[in-house]
């Protein structure tokens, strides 16, 4: 495995976050009925920040919640290592609000496509959106993300590995040639 | 840590990082049923079959309960309407059943051991819903998970088995998996009631109920199970009830926050008095709710165990 340099440090994941957080507030024309989902694991953290972001520009303080997809993937008889399931939390009702929908990675699009469909078993949201760090595209299915912080281009053989001070002690994204 | 087995037979050969693993997926799985939609597509293509060989309410509903909550197809089979009354063997009708490809057999059986055998006929995987006097790992399980929840560990914690134990398969797999979870297990009951060579498990034995319950979190009341009593194990139900009954005032002997478990069903004022029962302490209900979550999480790992490549 070898790593071919940072595509994201601390300072450029930080900026990108912050505009994220504004195109949210913009898209939405402020931030009533929004709320933030992450999906676990680094989804949730960057979900925090996004939070954090939009109450210092907005001053209003958004639900956030949780989501683990676990049990929804399509690939449970197929994958090598059984996935660990977690909580998924979310305290609040998601009828008729603006779901913003957080994760790392966009990539296959597998991921998202549990995700909806896990939130939709929790309420009828207003609408669905979709906030990623990177997109590195090779998508399997018909999704895309609404706000992406960073396109980048890969081969199928490479990883994309966003790295977060709050999980991972050191932020950062790069990407590793398998 | 990841799950390995093709069979969840009981708790006597788990490992504790095992048992953990068990407790600590149940979490997770405990939100699902407080959701409005109380299902979710992980086991969605699979299919189950239930064979209970022997009488159960609420084991039988809670696997029911927990396949259909993950999307499993469900199949159910009980002794006294099936082909066994026309004289075929149990391990045919195993066979047959696998034989329409189901992927997980749960099996009630009155003799110890059944679940074993059956785990070594069938590719599909088996769960143990209770054999004989031998194990009942699933519900020592959420004996454990609601004592976890309640107490925030189970480390170092004082628990007392109170009753029938020759009989119990639920305090059998109950002493094996909480002394591996560093549980000081006390079991308690009339001598006849007593297994021989029981100490061996690392349980400590009393036979006056107040010096067992003295200063311990969990009390556990057993069924006297009226069923399984070919002989007379004690003179009277009277005398039993007099001398192994957990009254309030015998309440007074354990801990301020003790926890009354069950495992069901009740003889009320027999093994434990109405007011205990429905008592301030007892979390017998709580027991239930959380055995739904805990044959999920079973179920999940057993089935989910035979895998192979990582997708994004």
């Amino acid at each position: 495995m070898k790593e071919k340099g940072p595509v994201m440090d601390k300072e450029g994941v930080e900026r990108t976050i912050s505009r994220i957080a504004h195109e949210i507030v913009e898209k939405n024309k402020g931030t009533d009925n929004l709320v933030i989902i992450g999906i676990r694991t680094r989804g949730v953290f960057l979900a925090e920040r996004i939070v954090k972001k939009i109450k210092q520009i907005e001053k209003a303080v958004l639900p956030i919640g949780v989501l683990d997809i676990t049990l929804y993937r399509d690939d449970l008889s197929t994958i090598a290592s059984q996935p660990v399931v977690h909580k998924t939390e979310i305290p609040f009702d998601i009828t008729n609000k603006v779901v913003v929908l957080v994760d790392d990675v966009l990539y296959t699009g597998r991921t998202i496509r549990a995700a909806l469909d896990e939130l939709i078993d929790f309420g009828r949201p207003k609408a669905i959106q979709l906030a990623v760090l990177v997109d590195r595209g090779h998508r399997e299915l018909p999704i895309r993300a609404d706000y992406a912080g960073k396109n980048v281009p890969t081969s199928q053989k490479e990883i994309v590995e966003v790295r977060l001070e709050e999980y991972d002690k050191k932020t950062e994204v790069i990407i590793i040639g398998k | 840590m990841e799950w390995n087995r093709k069979d969840l037979l009981g708790l006597e050969d788990l490992t504790k990082e095992e048992i953990k693993l068990i407790l600590d997926t149940t979490e997770s799985f405990k939100e699902i049923s407080t959701r409005e939609i109380k299902k979710v597509p992980a086991l969605r293509g699979k299919t189950i079959a239930n064979l209970f060989f022997e009488p159960s309410t609420r084991t039988r509903i809670s696997f029911e309960l927990a396949e259909k909550r993950l999307s499993a197809d469900v199949v159910n089979f009980s002794a006294s309407t099936s082909s066994l009354s026309k004289g075929e063997t149990f391990i045919d009708t195993a066979k047959n059943i696998e034989a329409m490809k189901i992927d997980c057999v749960v099996i009630r059986h009155s003799s110890s051991g059944a679940s074993y055998m059956l785990s070594k006929k069938l590719n599909a995987s088996v769960i143990n819903a209770g054999d004989g006097t031998h194990e009942h790992p699933t519900q020592a399980l959420l004996d454990m998970f609601t004592i976890r929840e309640k107490k925030g560990g189970l480390e170092g914690l004082k628990v007392a088995i109170v009753g029938d134990i020759r009989h119990s398969r639920v305090a059998r797999s109950n002493i094996w998996g909480m002394r591996k979870m560093g549980i000081d297990v006390r079991i308690c009951g009339p001598k006849t009631l007593l297994p021989v060579d029981i100490e061996k498990t690392g349980a400590k034995v009393f036979y006056h109920i107040e010096h067992a319950i003295k200063h311990v979190d969990v009390i556990m009341a057993l069924r006297i199970q009226k069923e399984r009593q070919g002989q007379s194990y004690f003179p009277s139900i009277r005398e039993y009830s007099k001398f192994y009954g957990l009254t309030s005032e015998r309440l007074k002997y354990a801990k301020g926050d003790v926890l009354i478990m069950h495992p069901g069903p009740i003889n009320r004022g027999v093994e434990i008095m109405p007011e205990v029962a429905d008592g301030p302490y007892s979390v017998i209900l709580e027991q239930v709710t959380n055995g739904l979550a805990v044959r999920m999480a079973v179920l999940y790992l057993v089935m989910g165990s035979k895998t192979k490549e990582v997708s994004a």
